[in-house]
Formats: C-alpha cells, sequence, structure tokens
C-alpha cells in the first residue's frame, strides 16, 4: 500500500513540474499584478491610517474609517489558498488557509460585528503590525517576481516578524479578550437548546478556545522562518556587492 | 576463487544481483570444506547499524542461511533489551521499506555478510489493547450521560431518565455497537500487525471518547427535541441500523474465514452463501460501507447535528483506508474483479 503511494507520488511530481514551467509565464504575470495591488492596497490603508490619526488626534473612529476597505483587501487575501492548491505558490494550503483564515475571524467576527471593541488601543496595535508586516510581504513577493529585489525589502522580511509577530499576537489577543464580556451579554452567533437539530453552540467559550489556541501556534511560525533566514544570509552575503554598487550609481 | 566456491556450495541461494557482495565487508566467512559435500551450511553474518547516524550497533556471526528477519529481531532484541522486536524496523537500505518478519535471509539481496539498517518505532502497544481501549471508553461514557449522572446536566435533573423512549432506543444501539465491536476484536478479527505506535492510543482515544460525549450529550439532554417524522423516522432508522450492523458483522466473519488462524495471508474476498455478502460484487471495502449505513441510520434515529458530523469524519477516514486497500489490493492481485469499488458501489 505504501510503495504504491510513493509511485503514484512521484510520477505525479514529475507531471506537476512539467505543468508548472509551462504554467509560469501565465502565473508570473498574474501573481506580479496580484502582490503589486495588494501591496498598493495595504499602502491605502497605512495612508488612510496616518491621515485620520494626523487630522483628528485620536484613535477613536479609526477603525470605522477604514473598515471597509480593510474587510475588501483582507478578504481578498482568500486568493493565496487558492494559488497554493494550484501550486503556483510553493507554500503549504494548510498554513496558508490557517493563516489567512484566522485573519478574516478577526475582521469579520471580531472587530467587525462586536462595535463595541473598535476603540481600544489593541485593534490600533494589530491594525499598525499587519499593515507594516502586509506591505513588506506583498512588496517582497513582488520584487521577487520582478527578479529585482532591494536589499532593504529583504532585511525587513527576514528580520521584522522577531518584533512584528509577538505584539500582532498581544494585540489580537487583548482584542478578544476585551470582547468577551459583550459577547456573553448579547448571546452574539451563540445557539441554544431546545432546537430540531439537538445542538448547540456558545461563541463565548469559542472565543476562549480561539484565544487559548494562540499560544501554541505562533511558536511554530518564527522557526519556519528562522531555517530561510539562514538561507537568506548566505544569500545576503553574496548578494550584497552587487546592491551596493547599483545602488551607489543609482545615487550618482 | 573464493566468489565461485561460495555460489558452488549455495543451491538453495535465489540467484542474487551481480551489486549484492560488493559493498559489504570483505569479512572471510566460517564454513565447512565445501568439495566434499554437497550439504555444507554456509553460515552468514549480520550486522545491523542505525539508518540515522550509520554507527555499528551488532554484530550477529553464525546465522542460520535460513533465518527469517523475526529470528534476526529476536537475536538483536538480546543484545539492546530495550528495543523489543516489534519496536523494530530493519531494513536494507536506511531509507528503503521495513522488511517483513516471514522474509528469509538467504533470500534477501545480500551477501554473506549482510548489512541491515535499524530505525526505532517508538514504544508500540498491541492493536488489541487499542481496540478494547477506544471501544470500551465510548460505551462507558454514553451511559454516563445516559444515567444523567451528576455535574453533567443541571443538578434537578440527576438520575432522572428522558420521557422520549427514541432516547432509549439510541441508547440501546449506541451500546449494542459498541459491545459487538468490542467482542470483534477479541473473538472475531486476525490482525495483520501486532502493535502501533503508542502515541495512536492517545490520538484514537481522544477522537472516540471525544465524539462519544458530544453526542451522548445532546442526545440524553433534558431539552432533546425527537426526530421530526415521529415514529416512522425512528423505525426507518432503526430498520437501516440493523441490516448494517448485521451486514458489518457478516463480512467481519467472511474476511475472518479468509485466513486460516495465526497466519497473515491475503487473499481476495468473495461472496458467499450470506446475502450481506453479496455486497463484495460491487465494493471491496463494504464492511466500511455497512459501517456509513449504521451511522447513518443513527442520525437518522436520533436527528442530531453532531451524530451526523460524527458519520461525516468517520466516512472521510474510511474512504481513505478503503482507497488504500482498493489499491494494494489491485496491486497485489491481477486478476482483481474490475467492477468493485472502494467503498461506495460505482461513485466512490
Amino acid at each position: 500500500m505504501a510503495s504504491g503511494e510513493e509511485d503514484g507520488a512521484v510520477e505525479e511530481k514529475e507531471t506537476n513540474n512539467k505543468k508548472k514551467r509551462t504554467k509560469s509565464a501565465i502565473a508570473i504575470a498574474w501573481l506580479t499584478v496580484y502582490n503589486i495591488a495588494m501591496t498598493a492596497g495595504w499602502l491605502v490603508l497605512a495612508v488612510a491610517m496616518i491621515r485620520f490619526y494626523l487630522q483628528k488626534g485620536t484613535h477613536r473612529g479609526l477603525y470605522r474609517s477604514i473598515a471597509r476597505t480593510l474587510k475588501f483587501f483582507q478578504t481578498f487575501a482568500l486568493l493565496e489558498v487558492g494559488h497554493c492548491a494550484i501550486g503556483i505558490v510553493r507554500t503549504s494550503v494548510i498554513v496558508t488557509g490557517v493563516q489567512v483564515c484566522s485573519r478574516i475571524f478577526m475582521v469579520w467576527f471580531i472587530a467587525s460585528s462586536i462595535r463595541q471593541v473598535q476603540n481600544q488601543e489593541s485593534v490600533i496595535l494589530f491594525l499598525v503590525v499587519w499593515t507594516v508586516t502586509e506591505i513588506t510581504r506583498y512588496s517582497f513577493y513582488t520584487f521577487n517576481l520582478l527578479n529585482h529585489l532591494p536589499y532593504f525589502i529583504k532585511w525587513a522580511r527576514y528580520n521584522m516578524f522577531i518584533v512584528m509577530y509577538p505584539l500582532g499576537v498581544i494585540g489580537e489577543l487583548m482584542t478578544i479578550y476585551a470582547a468577551l464580556p459583550y459577547v456573553r451579554r448579547s448571546g452574539m452567533y451563540s445557539l441554544r437548546l431546545p432546537n430540531t437539530y439537538n445542538v448547540s453552540f456558545d461563541y463565548y467559550y469559542f472565543l476562549i478556545i480561539v484565544m487559548l489556541s494562540y499560544i501554541p501556534r505562533k511558536k511554530f511560525t518564527p522557526i519556519v522562518h528562522h531555517k530561510t533566514t539562514l538561507f537568506a544570509v548566505s544569500k545576503i552575503i553574496s548578494e550584497i556587492n552587487v546592491h551596493m554598487c547599483k545602488l551607489y550609481i543609482y545615487i550618482l | 576463487m573464493d566468489a565461485l566456491a561460495l555460489e558452488a556450495t549455495q543451491p538453495k541461494k535465489v540467484a542474487a544481483p551481480a551489486a549484492a557482495p560488493g559493498p559489504s565487508a570483505p569479512v572471510p566467512t566460517k564454513r565447512k570444506p565445501a568439495k566434499k559435500t554437497k550439504k555444507a551450511v554456509v553460515f552468514f553474518e549480520v550486522e545491523i547499524l542505525d539508518a540515522k547516524t550509520k554507527d555499528k550497533l551488532c554484530f550477529l556471526d553464525k546465522v542460520e542461511p535460513n533465518a527469517t528477519i523475526g529470528e534476526i529481531k529476536s537475536m538483536f532484541h538480546r543484545s539492546h533489551p530495550q528495543w523489543y522486536p516489534a519496536r523494530q524496523s530493519i531494513r536494507l537500505d536506511p531509507k528503503g521499506k521495513s522488511l517483513k518478519d516471514e522474509d528469509v535471509l538467504q533470500h534477501l539481496p545480500v551477501g554473506t555478510t549482510a548489512t541491515f539498517y535499524f530505525r526505532d518505532l517508538g514504544a508500540q502497544i498491541s492493536w488489541v489493547t487499542v481496540f478494547l481501549t477506544e471501544y470500551a471508553g465510548p460505551l462507558l461514557i454514553y451511559l454516563m450521560f445516559y444515567f444523567r449522572v451528576p455535574f453533567i446536566y443541571a443538578p434537578k435533573y440527576d438520575f432522572t431518565t428522558s420521557k422520549h423512549w427514541v432516547v432509549h432506543l439510541a441508547c440501546m444501539c449506541h451500546s449494542f455497537h459498541y459491545v459487538k465491536r468490542l467482542l470483534e476484536t477479541l473473538f472475531v478479527h486476525r490482525f495483520s500487525h501486532g502493535t502501533m505506535p503508542l502515541r495512536n492510543i492517545f490520538k484514537n482515544c481522544t477522537y472516540y471518547w471525544g465524539f462519544a460525549a458530544w453526542m451522548a450529550y445532546y442526545i440524553n439532554h433534558p431539552l432533546y427535541t425527537p426526530p421530526i417524522y415521529g415514529e416512522q423516522q425512528v423505525k426507518m432508522a432503526l430498520i437501516i441500523f440493523l441490516f448494517c450492523q448485521i451486514g458489518n458483522f457478516s463480512i467481519h466473519i467472511a474476511l475472518r474465514n479468509l485466513r486460516p488462524p495465526g497466519s497473515k495471508t491475503r487473499k481476495i474476498p468473495y461472496p458467499t452463501k450470506n446475502p450481506f455478502t453479496w455486497i463484495f460484487l460491487l465494493v471491496s471495502c463494504p464492511n466500511y460501507t455497512y459501517e456509513l449505513g449504521s451511522w447513518l441510520g443513527f442520525t437518522l434515529m436520533t436527528q442530531c447535528l453532531p451524530v451526523a458530523f460524527f458519520t461525516l469524519v468517520g466516512f472521510i477516514q474510511m474512504t481513505v483506508w478503503a482507497k488504500g486497500k482498493h489499491r494494494s489490493y489491485l496491486k497485489e492481485f491481477r486478476d482483481y474483479p474490475p467492477l468493485r469499488s472502494p467503498i461506495l458501489p460505482f461513485i466512490l
């Protein structure tokens, strides 16, 4: 049984590689457009947030003002799961899926649906973290696809997560925690007995489970990045000269 | 000259690939004078290396050529008592497949000094133990909910019974199902492997016990709502459930009869005189088909969403297993009936 699976997998991989090579041109074009669009989107969000804060001097009402744009661009990221599924992006579908789903959950089921938490500082914290992370990530992918990766983007991609990830986790956890009393009081998204299908669901306890699930999950992603950092360091050293030369020439 | 003499004295040895004697250490083998007697026995030497570190773990000399891997495992166990045979994986190649216990040393593509690679499979537990534990749990847990043991529902409901007769029927069906499974584990099933990794018992028990508790909570709840179509629905569901239970049992008996006691032979199952086994014409793993049917019956009987969810998850897992089994049947037997599907006739 096991050997049968292995043989099949090897043959499939070979045909997949051939398929990838012929799909490449369209795939690269689409991915470039997608990543540029997403970089632009998150830049728009960043600018909107800064403008709001400069004009109003407070974070109150900031979430409301950017909510629609945020919902649009964060939900659009679902396409990335599709990219992994088709194979034009070499990441695990499950990892990407979990990442995108947790973001969508925060946006649609916490921040947007529970108005009372929208003015919390923790919301601003995770919004800032997300914006910085996403702009770095999408611009990294864009430059990679165009085969012209500035050193500072690469540096940002592999180093900023050390600070961003914990801050993001703190922001999200604090927001969920702040939402708990309102959820309990309103009984939102909950299903009580008796009902025809003999099932019940308590959103309050569900949120507590979600909060608990943050802890082990976030431990693993930095380890993955660590390995890529080691590879990146060796590449960076060899590429520093090239980029420095180009930079000096450009300035001159 | 040595090589020629070796070949002359090993009439039973199956033609080994040309590369076989190459990588082995050129240690002179002990043998009795080969020129006069035709029945000279060439003893093998076996060295066992760790598959990852390539450290030499064990060296066995004077090994009979017709020794099986199982016997070699026992000998290895003697020198390393912490690795009992069930947790040894012996292979020809560090990344290759495990050799079976029945494989005979001289029929393997090795020279007279055989090099094997060892991988520790981790702590093992017998299949029988795992099955008994994972099936006893749901049986007891469901009964705890049925009898409304304290601390589950509100105190005023402690030790009360449900007023709906379908709840009593559901308890009987669920308990019958797991008692049947326990008895089958003890008296019917013939297992290919003796053991599985220890961590499986935690994974499996969490699955079975967790789902049993979740289902039992709602079915035995004081606020339980009986099925919409009342008695008709429950009777229909009961018929489906019983039909599939008998079917499942018939298949288990048929599979047991394929295999003589204590053996690990594999044969194609065929329909027998029992009408419940006629489904073998269309399906490779009808035990899973009947199992799905039983749980669909139970879902219909209780009209409970957690039960439907449990049925779905079980169906997905059984489909994966059925597809694997179907594929291995096709690989092993050239004359495998083409009409058969893994789990659902013509569909899946």
